[in-house]
């Protein structure tokens, strides 16, 4: 069992928040025009984070702080993902962000609700989860006022109010799991629940996961999601669509495994998930917006994610995929938020209208980032929706993977949406403004990604075979 | 050696599409030389080829990809995708031969197709489920691009149809896979095990789900009736080109997987529901006949025609199934025909669809009132057109000949009711006369005035194929050697 106190097991963790630290202060001190500083020493942070976790990649499994914490395979997932993913965030932002009133606090932000997403990934008590719950919320409701525009400040709100409801619910569930069980640590609660009366037990976990949902943007904690894509500024709407998600669902993935005896709970999150999709898809079906369509495409994603959730314990892929999809949907939905960063001035789908013809590589990022979120192969997503469905049917629950299939058929079809004017033949006299060099070069590079990680996959699922 | 085959198309297309620079004239020669290429390295395989022991494949390649999920990147081929990979090189090189005169961003063009050809031999190759799904989505995707950026009339609204239609049908496909994954001991996606050691056994409910969604997948590629309603529309919008490969290849990716996957790895299932393949085999003959008969439009008859004759290839797996009462012969017969009608398609129908776009390209419609008496002004055309509407017609000295014959004679022996389906080859006949009456016979009016007759690249893809045809309707053996030895394995795994 684990150690009482072990802060190089977290070395990961404390590169994030040093970071941000030295981001805050720093950047107060800083002229706006040498602000590419505080953009530095983030960037530094988010490597030194990744190293670290590389560094104790290979060790065995452990439980730090009083059994609090664990450092295992999902927990450097995460780590790795949240910190590769807020440099592709951070990189599809700099030309949004340059110059900016609050650059330096931006960084600040992201870095701490990192931190928040990879505290709630390895939390395995359900106070610590808390604190992580928070850590991730609060530096969003900044982000996403941030950029000081009605439809910003609307979303903000709802963002906030929600984060709020859904809070304080996640506490209410944590306060009666731990009056029923006696403790709040996952290694002692499992025996701790065994006796406890069955309804209080769904009580508690049902608002935990509440709170989850919340964070993850899933039905039934979704309604911010799409105002959040639409309003707040590029650099924020990837970030909020994209890595909160990685510490909720493997905080839901944990939690679902420790209550594995309460009957029922994989169904409830198998119907989420299905519900997830099933919305998600719906209301993406008449978006013209672009970051509005993929707000609610991350709701349908979440959806799919929760599926290994559902057998979390009851089949051996179900982590695995879960861990790989996680990555695979970081990287395509984060190249698809690129290609947009790339293109502030297109609001519509019909605006992307010849962008094959005038700006064929981020065409093609687009091409890859859309076909990867429905699942074509040869991309991350597909290898990820591959091996989740194999591992709902092997967990018992054949039903569920023809729900994600069916629900994939429909996503194509609001996907295609935005990808038909790209391919379309244009009038010659179209001109385009010139993207943003390094929102564009992100898009490339995350596309290339999302195909490389499929191509790869198998190394990636190696040490489970 | 087959990995070759595969990627050397995918490699040049990678090169067309990543030099901008590159002229129109060279990037046509490129793909006409790649193409050649390709037909030099598939006949060396050919050449070299040997029947491989029943169960296992030549040529055989094996690399770890997904061991986590007991998939890797494993090809080969036996009798049943050789002619396959074969027929795929030929159509291909008749398309990039075709399209010497294409005008409309010809780099883009051949980087598509030569995309396209990878992902069809990479499919007709496959030993391993997920890399099959993995071609015959690319594909989809591929023949998506090609339909909504080269077609006509309305086509993007075809090309959305054909991509959700068909992307139903791999969806269903990939539930298929995964059933058998799941129910397989040790868990696998590879080919070869799943047909030495088939899943699902001893289990009638499971099994016939699982059948179920991939015979949907299949169904729907193929097309059989009633999931064939993609197919007029794609057709009729697609460039010449683009339908050529769709008939010529892409339907045959449906009908290989019934002879690849549904029937050595499902055999209980398959021998159970063989009565329902054979009545959708007689209806798609039948219905598909039928309606090619009252066509105006000279593509959406060649199109209706196509779900007739994949009919009959449904009709002679299906009736492989019927185990009982039957001997073995036969159903091997059937299985031989089915094969050889899937060659024999792509050849005639290639051809058929590459004269279609002639007449688009002269009088930009396929109305056949529009036309009369073309044989005075275009008497090449007319030579071809015929020649290829006899030799869909079934008549013998032609492939198609042989086809029907062996279909038809293993699968009355198997199941007399078959015999149902035998007009279909008297109304297909009738549809052709009446065409080749309508286009090419009486005095020249409407469109067909001042018609210019083939070009050299025309000629040069078209005569070719139908000098395949030919060939093997009088000299079958070449085929049916390869053919024979893997269709009674075949059916000895359905008879498991």
């Amino acid at each position: 069992m684990g150690m009482a106190m072990q802060p190089s097991a977290l070395l990961p963790e404390i590169c994030l928040l040093v970071g941000a630290l030295v981001t805050l202060l720093g950047g107060s001190f800083l002229p706006r025009r040498r602000q590419w500083v505080a953009r530095l020493v983030a960037v530094v942070a988010l490597l030194a984070s990744s190293a670290a976790t590389l560094v104790a990649a290979g060790d065995p499994a452990l439980l730090v702080y009083t059994d609090t914490f664990a450092v295992d395979d999902a927990t450097t997932a995460a780590r790795l993902v949240v910190a590769a993913g807020t440099l592709l965030v951070i990189g599809l932002g700099v030309d949004e962000l340059t110059g900016a009133r609050q650059e330096s606090e931006t960084y600040t932000l992201l870095l701490l609700s990192a931190l928040g997403a990879v505290v709630m990934a390895g939390a395995a008590d359900l106070l610590v989860l808390a604190v992580g719950f928070l850590l991730a919320s609060i530096p969003l409701y900044g982000l996403i006022g941030m950029s000081r525009t009605a439809r910003a400040a609307e979303a903000a709100l709802k963002t906030y109010l929600l984060g709020a409801l859904f809070g304080i619910t996640m506490l209410l569930g944590v306060t009666v799991l731990f009056g029923v069980g006696g403790t709040t640590t996952y290694t002692s609660l499992t025996a701790g629940l065994q006796d406890a009366p069955a309804a209080a037990v769904a009580v508690g976990v049902v608002a935990v996961l509440a709170g989850l949902m919340f964070k993850a943007g899933a039905v039934p904690g979704h309604f911010w999601v799409p105002d959040a894509a639409q309003g707040a500024g590029t650099t924020a709407a990837a970030f909020l669509t994209t890595l909160p998600k990685v510490g909720a669902v493997i905080a839901a993935y944990r939690l679902v495994e420790v209550v594995a005896g309460a009957a029922g709970t994989g169904l409830l999150v198998a119907g989420v998930a299905v519900l997830g999709m099933t919305l998600g898809n719906l209301a993406a079906f008449a978006q013209t917006d672009p970051r509005r369509l993929l707000g609610w495409s991350t709701v349908s994603q979440v959806g799919y994610l929760l599926v290994p959730v559902a057998v979390a314990g009851r089949s051996d892929l179900a982590l695995p995929s879960l861990l790989l999809y996680l990555a695979a949907y970081a990287v395509t939905n984060l190249a698809a938020f690129a290609v947009v960063a790339a293109l502030p001035e297109r609001r519509t789908l019909a605006e992307y209208r010849g962008l094959g013809r005038h700006r064929p590589w981020l065409a093609g990022a687009l091409l890859v980032s859309l076909l990867g979120l429905v699942g074509t192969p040869p991309t991350a997503v597909f290898v990820g929706k591959l091996t989740t469905a194999s591992a709902a049917w092997d967990g018992g629950l054949p039903w569920l993977a023809v729900a994600v299939l069916v629900n994939t058929l429909l996503s194509l079809f609001y996907y295609l949406r935005w990808l038909a004017p790209v391919v379309a033949r244009t009038d010659p006299h179209a001109t385009a403004p010139a993207p943003r060099p390094f929102a564009e070069v992100a898009a490339l590079l995350a596309a290339a990604a999302s195909l490389l990680l499929g191509l790869m996959s198998g190394v990636l699922l190696s040490p489970w075979s | 050696m087959l990995s070759t085959i595969v990627f050397l198309p995918l490699l040049a297309s990678v090169v067309l599409a990543g030099l901008p620079r590159l002229g129109d004239r060279a990037a046509r020669w490129t793909w006409v030389v790649a193409s050649l290429v390709e037909l030099a390295l598939v006949g060396v395989v050919w050449a070299r080829y040997q029947t491989p022991a029943p169960g296992t494949l030549a040529f055989e390649e094996q690399v770890p990809w997904i061991p986590g999920v007991g998939s890797s990147y494993h090809v080969g081929v036996d009798g049943l995708s050789l002619p396959l990979v074969a027929l795929t090189a030929v159509v291909f090189a008749a398309c990039a031969v075709y399209a010497l005169r294409e005008q409309d961003r010809p780099r883009l063009q051949a980087a598509l197709f030569l995309f396209l050809q990878s992902m069809c031999l990479g499919l007709f190759v496959a030993a391993d489920l997920i890399v099959f799904f993995v071609f015959f989505d690319l594909s989809i995707v591929g023949m998506y691009f090609a339909i909504a950026g080269w077609g006509h009339g309305q086509a993007a609204r075809s090309a959305l149809k054909f991509f959700l239609y068909t992307f139903l049908g791999s969806l269903a496909l990939l539930l298929g896979f995964i059933g058998l994954y799941v129910s397989s001991r040790p868990r696998t996606f590879d080919m070869v095990e799943l047909a030495a050691n088939p899943p699902l056994v001893d289990d009638g409910l499971v099994g016939g789900l699982v059948l179920a969604a991939v015979l949907l997948g299949l169904a729907v590629k193929t097309p059989t009736v009633p999931f064939h309603t993609w197919l007029p529309p794609a057709h009729t919008d697609a460039p010449a080109v683009g339908s050529a490969v769709l008939a010529g290849v892409l339907l045959k990716m449906g009908t290989y997987g019934f002879v690849r996957i549904a029937m050595p790895m499902l055999p209980d299932a398959w021998r159970d529901w063989a009565w329902v393949i054979i009545a959708v085999g007689i209806v798609s003959v039948l219905y598909g006949a039928l309606v090619a008969l009252a066509q105006t439009d000279l593509k959406r008859m060649i199109a209706y025609t196509s779900v007739n004759h994949m009919g009959y290839v449904v009709l002679a797996v299906g009736a492989a199934g019927l185990v009982a009462g039957t001997d073995e012969q036969a159903r091997a017969v059937a299985v031989t025909g089915a094969v050889t009608q899937m060659v024999s398609h792509g050849l005639i129908t290639g051809a058929l669809f590459l004269l279609a776009g002639v007449l688009h390209d002269r009088a930009a419609t396929y109305d056949m009132g529009a036309y009369g008496g073309l044989a005075r002004p275009a008497p090449r055309f007319a030579a071809c057109f015929a020649v290829a509407a006899f030799a869909s017609l079934g008549l013998p000295g032609f492939s198609g000949f042989i086809a029907e014959f062996q279909v038809f004679a293993g699968a009355i022996a198997a199941a007399p009711v078959a015999a149902i389906a035998l007009p279909g080859i008297l109304i297909t006949a009738a549809l052709f006369l009446r065409a080749i009456q309508r286009l090419l016979t009486g005095p020249t009016t409407g469109a067909s005035v001042g018609f210019t007759d083939l070009r050299a690249a025309e000629l040069w893809s078209v005569v070719p194929l139908l000098g395949l045809a030919l060939l093997i309707g009088v000299l079958p053996r070449t085929l049916l050697d390869v053919v024979e030895p893997a269709s009674e394995v075949v059916v000895q795994l359905v008879g498991r």
